[in-house]
């Protein structure tokens, strides 16, 4: 098993990403005005960028299920128990004593299994959650006829909030994460130019020599 | 399509050029003569329109009496008191100069069922100089006029031509209506305060429906008349008239709500649009647009305190105090001997509540708590009822007499020369309030004082240009004008469980990262300092 840089971000991949990103910040930011949290911004002007920008990420969204199971990449998703205990032991004590972090990034498994487990959850919990309540908050009209529809507008908005605050949330600890380790540059450059330094085994790095060179890079930057 | 837009535009010109009635009423026989008095004119007028009294004779606008359909209150301007100058019984020939009759001068017994007392010029003179006097319970001023005689407006009055007037006739205008309506309580917009003189010529920002330079309609427009009944009533308002866009344009309606004509739907489909509709379920069209009322330069009454009424000066005569300005210039009382004190305002931001159209009347034989407020007339409707909708209400502050071992609201005899009960003559409120109960047959112990008191005047009129609509942010915020309503959420208006919980779960994070980061500094600080020790 040797490191190199190899491409583990396709191009669709850094921009759904990178679109992800500033959708997530325009709807932090028109949501919070929207809550009166901060006064930038009239209020209509708020609702509509944040009703324009939610369904552009919906439309992201959609297409970027698509890729993640018309690809293999839904697989770095899948929780697995093996290693967890280590990287939160790390997190949790190692990493004020100077330890390096006991996970090695692979091909295959670019996401360490804590990292796995969180993303997984943000997929299956809590953008489910914010685009479900979100989709019913904006489709008021369709059920504003229902018995006591103020009580549950009043539900999903609450439900909505909720799960908004805990994705400001992830935003913040996944960007302090980025700083533990090798650096928070050295964490976000892969995003940007897709190549990573992870494991590849001897087989792997010959099919990449022979099949995709595109994929793999001289270490040349660091 | 073409062909039919061609004719409907080549019909306008034409229609002008010919008029669109096919009677003129200056060429009937029965027209052209001197009238000596109103009635002799009805009587002509029935000669053709036979139906027309009957017809009159069987609306509220001529019996000042309502059965309130969910309540089943008696209600209407003969029963009920209010909070302006209490009550029309025991003060008729003054309060009926409004009534669309001839010589009502006892409102305990029906108003005639003579036809000819049913006055047609009031409400069908176009010639302008018809008017009724303001103590004649509804007849005009005729040669002679007596000296210092007013008219409804208060205006000094004139010798009415009833001839003239009887020629005239046509559909009801905007002063045919506002004579009345725009002065009640006894001046221009005191009581309603979304019903003023501004109304006969208003600009386009005062009342998009009603200006000239808008859709330059006249109150008929949306008060459709049937058989001389006339929609729209505060006893029982219609708040909304749901439906989609689907009523053809003249489509019979018997609903005066801003729905009827603009459907439940009336934004457009864009992302801001849509969202407004949202709005419709909940909000009535009225408290986004009409951002206040009282526009145009004329003030309406906020608060009238009959307690104070009745100081004189050393010499007995009248103190009269102008302490307000209005925009219009002209100055009004905040102080009358007759009255007691006034509070004006104008673009008041109106008071809002829920509100299904039906209210229920502190009336005569109501027990009021004098300890706190009494609503005169108490709002029905609340979140949970689907026809309920947020409605803009003046709120006017009154302060009245009542009966303090009955706990009972006192009627007044307030107008009356000549007597010697009436308040405005005597400034005796003991006399005043007997006179007044045992007009209508109430007991009274003798024992008075004043009570504080609300009333809800629904505002409906005044409607500004979409650009002068409420922002957003008035109601979207902390404290905005939403803060009294209870059973919706109104985004930005503060941080419900969700948010405040929300808000928690990120200042968790947000400390947690802090503390996290905080040690490994410490941690790195500490590896390099025994680093050093150790090297």
């Amino acid at each position: 098993m040797a490191e190199r840089l190899v491409k583990v971000y396709s191009r669709f991949n850094r921009i759904w990403h990178w679109l992800q990103v500033l959708s997530i910040l325009m709807l932090l930011f028109t949501g919070t005005r929207i809550m009166s949290l901060h006064p930038i911004l009239p209020f209509q002007a708020a609702v509509t960028l944040h009703t324009l920008t939610a369904l552009f990420l919906l439309v992201l969204w959609a297409f970027a299920t698509f890729w993640l199971f018309t690809t293999e990449n839904w697989k770095q998703f899948i929780p697995r128990y093996e290693g967890l205990p280590a990287v939160i032991r790390f997190y949790a004590w190692g990493v004020f004593k100077g330890e390096p972090h006991p996970y090695h990034k692979a091909y295959h498994r670019r996401h360490n299994p804590l990292q796995a487990l969180s993303y997984l959850a943000l997929k299956v919990v809590l953008f489910p959650a914010i685009w479900i309540s979100g989709l019913a908050y904006l489709g008021y009209t369709f059920w504003a006829p229902a018995d006591h529809a103020s009580f549950w507008l009043t539900i999903v908005a609450n439900i909505h909030i909720l799960a908004a605050f805990s994705v400001a949330t992830f935003v913040v600890l996944h960007v302090y994460l980025l700083t533990i380790g090798h650096g928070f540059r050295e964490h976000v450059r892969p995003m940007i130019t897709g190549f990573e330094k992870v494991e590849v085994s001897a087989e792997a790095e010959a099919y990449f020599a022979a099949e995709k060179p595109e994929r793999l890079k001289e270490e040349a930057q660091s | 399509m073409a062909a039919q837009a061609e004719v409907a535009a080549a019909g306008v010109p034409a229609a002008a050029l010919v008029g669109s009635s096919t009677a003129d009423h200056s060429k009937f026989e029965v027209l052209k003569k001197p009238f000596a008095s109103g009635p002799e004119v009805t009587q002509a007028c029935l000669s053709c329109h036979t139906e027309a009294s009957d017809q009159v004779m069987h609306t509220v606008h001529w019996q000042w009496d309502y059965t309130q359909p969910e309540t089943g209150q008696l209600l209407g301007k003969s029963e009920v008191l209010n909070s302006f100058c209490g009550n029309v019984a025991g003060n008729e020939a003054r309060c009926t100069s409004c009534h669309i009759g001839y010589g009502w001068t006892d409102v305990r017994e029906e108003a005639s069922s003579d036809p000819t007392q049913v006055d047609c010029l009031a409400c069908h003179d176009t010639s302008g100089q018809y008017a009724k006097q303001d103590n004649q319970a509804g007849k005009p001023p005729l040669d002679p006029v007596a000296p210092g005689a007013k008219t409804i407006t208060g205006a000094v009055a004139w010798a009415v031509n009833l001839s003239e007037a009887a020629q005239s006739v046509g559909a009801p205008g905007r002063d045919n209506c506002g004579n009345c309506h725009f002065y009640g309580g006894g001046g221009d917009n005191v009581k309603h305060g979304d019903l003023s003189s501004v109304l006969y010529a208003p600009s386009r920002d005062v009342d998009v429906h009603m200006s000239s330079e808008g859709a330059d309609m006249t109150c008929v427009d949306c008060h459709v008349t049937e058989g001389h009944a006339i929609d729209g009533s505060r006893f029982a308002t219609n708040v909304t008239d749901p439906h989609a866009a689907d009523r053809l344009p003249g489509a019979a309606s018997d609903v005066a709500a801003c729905d009827s004509c603009h459907t439940n739907a009336p934004h457009p489909a864009t992302v801001v649009g849509l969202k407004l509709n949202d709005h419709t379920d909940r909000v009535a069209c009225e408290s986004c647009h009409i951002p206040s009322f009282a526009r145009g330069g004329i003030a309406t009454k906020t608060l009238w305190d009959w307690s104070t009424a009745g100081r004189l000066t050393e010499d007995g005569k009248v103190i009269s105090e102008h302490g307000y300005t209005q925009g219009n210039g002209t100055e009004l009382h905040s102080y009358i001997s007759t009255k007691g004190n006034f509070e004006w305002a104008e673009n008041v931001v109106p008071h809002y509540a829920w509100f299904d159209g039906n209210v229920t009347f502190t009336l005569r034989d109501t027990v009021i708590d004098p300890t706190s407020r009494v609503e005169i007339n108490q709002l029905h409707g609340d979140a949970a009822d689907q026809d309920s909708r947020i409605f803009p209400f003046k709120r006017m502050e009154g302060r009245q007499a009542f009966d303090t071992v009955s706990n009972r609201l006192a009627f007044n005899h307030a107008y009356g020369p000549g007597t010697d009960t009436a308040f405005w003559v005597n400034f005796d409120w003991a006399k005043s309030l007997q006179a007044g109960m045992d007009y209508v047959g109430e007991g009274f112990s003798g024992n008075f004082g004043f009570v504080d008191t609300y009333m809800y005047w629904p505002i409906a009129h005044m409607v500004a240009p979409a650009r002068d609509a409420v922002d957003c942010a008035e109601c979207h915020s902390p404290g905005g004008r939403m803060v009294n309503i209870a059973g919706i959420y109104v985004p930005g208006s503060g941080l419900g469980m969700g948010g405040k919980l929300g808000l928690l779960v990120f200042m968790m994070g947000a400390l947690g990262v802090l503390g996290h980061a905080l040690l490994r500094v410490f941690g790195a600080a500490r590896r390099k300092r025994g680093g050093a020790e150790h090297g």
